[in-house]
């Protein structure tokens, strides 16, 4: 199935997402990677704000490269999600409904998804240049000293994204290769 | 005896950096584009294209084909009779920073592994010298992202575990990488030689085209075993299933120690990058 979703979103848009469905993304999208991800934890800790809302966000795991003059953005393809294991829970508790990146995530990252009635989806890994073509505005919106890692506000139009794990907590890296070899 | 300004060494160094990220090799585009017309599962298909696709609009856009511009790994065939005028470490660093600047590609790399301050300008380049006889100076950048990279595992076997023990490593660590190095991967595994030396042969194993196989036939051999193995597991393009989870293997190896059997597996992406000039 394809669906077509504009962030902010709400749990409704999200619950009938599955794994392996298509999401066509648009809206605003908030970059942050691993070094963002500790300075927010750092700010909640303290109860101090965050750079962005959370409720109905989309955080997308990305470090582009500089772009050209004249141009929006360099190439904006996914990192590995797994680095953000350790904080995405927390987010997703306080109301951080998508997250967009590539690679496997921990039970822990599953389980609050299911609790939350989040999704996790994913970018083309490695696709960076493709990925930068959906993307109509780009802003700093904080801590401009992390470089390639700091959080951006980003507007997408038609992102294409894949659902790899869904508010039910299935499981797209583990069920396509199941049903691929019982095809076989 | 043969002269070469540094300066000539930071130039090249700088282009092949800024090339090296906006187009692939020839033989990662053709293996690409085979695997897409060989699968026949929808998503891995379709993943594939994509994939085409993207490559297709780096090259015209001059765009790095993936963000992760990666950390500049610098070969070197340096000829014994060759004398290079000035700083030659200095001079690749310098490339890589012109390169990076220049291209506008992604500064990756901090300074200290623990304490993680950006240089800024992606130096320090890794840097691997080979001197080879007479008056050649080929160099090869190959970026390396960390997504794959940080899917690469070394372990030192016992001799009795031999070839099954090897095979039974590479498989566990396509395995255990799954989705992570965003696959079609590329493996470049190393077999022999010490701790050291097992690993820096897996990376060099990358620089070699996927169209060459190992010269040995008995490497040859069990490179193709390998890939079609791994390309049994059912992982496919970005891990949503399929036949195509690995590109190409390639193998090489070193004489080790009697009571060793060191290997090394370094992954790589689908965005498999390296570029050579000869001076």
């Amino acid at each position: 199935m394809e669906y077509r979703l504009t962030t902010p979103v709400t749990k409704e848009d999200l619950a009938p997402l599955r794994a392996g469905d298509t999401v066509i993304l648009s809206g605003i999208v908030y970059t942050a990677r691993d070094a963002a991800h500790k300075r927010m934890m750092e700010r909640l800790d303290k109860g101090e704000e965050l750079p962005f809302n959370l409720e109905g966000s989309a955080i997308y795991y990305v470090g582009p490269t500089p772009e050209k003059p004249g141009e929006i953005i360099g190439s904006a393809g996914p990192t590995t999600s797994g680095r953000m294991d350790a904080y995405s829970p927390r987010l997703l508790d306080l109301g951080q409904p998508i997250m967009i990146g590539k690679g496997k995530r921990n039970g822990e990252v599953k389980e609050a998804i299911r609790r939350n009635g989040a999704v996790y989806l994913a970018a083309v890994g490695g696709a960076g240049a493709l990925m930068a073509a959906s993307v109509q505005s780009v802003e700093i919106i904080c801590w401009d000293d992390l470089g390639c890692e700091a959080v951006r506000k980003m507007e997408v139009k038609d992102f294409p994204l894949t659902v790899v794990i869904d508010s039910e907590g299935n499981d797209l890296y583990e069920q396509g290769p199941a049903e691929y070899k019982k095809s076989n | 005896m043969r002269t070469i300004a540094a300066e000539r060494i930071r130039d090249t160094v700088a282009e092949l950096c800024i090339r090296a990220n906006r187009q692939l090799p020839d033989d990662i585009v053709k293996a690409i584009k085979a695997a897409g017309q060989e699968e026949s599962w929808p998503t891995a298909k379709y993943t594939l294209e994509i994939l085409q696709e993207n490559m297709a609009l780096a090259k015209e856009r001059e765009l790095p084909v993936c963000q992760d511009t990666g950390m500049a790994c610098v070969f070197l065939e340096l000829g014994q009779d060759v004398h290079v005028e000035g700083d030659l470490n200095e001079a690749i660093h310098e490339g890589v920073r012109r390169g990076y600047g220049e291209g506008y590609l992604r500064k990756s790399i901090v300074e200290d592994p623990l304490r993680r301050i950006n240089t800024e300008d992606n130096t320090p380049a890794a840097i691997t010298v080979h001197i080879v006889p007479g008056e050649v100076l080929k160099i090869t950048v190959a970026p390396k992202g960390f997504g794959s990279e940080n899917m690469s595992r070394l372990a030192m076997l016992k001799p009795a575990d031999g070839v099954e023990g090897v095979k039974n490593f590479v498989y566990e660590t396509v395995k255990i990488a799954g989705p992570n190095p965003c696959p079609p991967i590329v493996l470049g595994i190393g077999i022999g030689g010490s701790f050291d030396k097992v690993a820096a042969l897996a990376k060099q194993a990358l620089l070699r085209p996927l169209d060459q196989p190992n010269p040995d036939p008995y490497y040859a051999a069990l490179e193709k075993e390998l890939l079609e193995g791994i390309n049994e597991l059912g992982i496919g393009p970005q891990g949503f299933g399929g036949k195509t989870t690995a590109l190409g293997v390639s193998i090489e190896t070193m004489a080790t120690h009697v009571a060793g059997l060191p290997v090394a597996v370094n992954v790589s992406c689908h965005v498999t990058r390296r570029a050579s000039a000869e001076l």
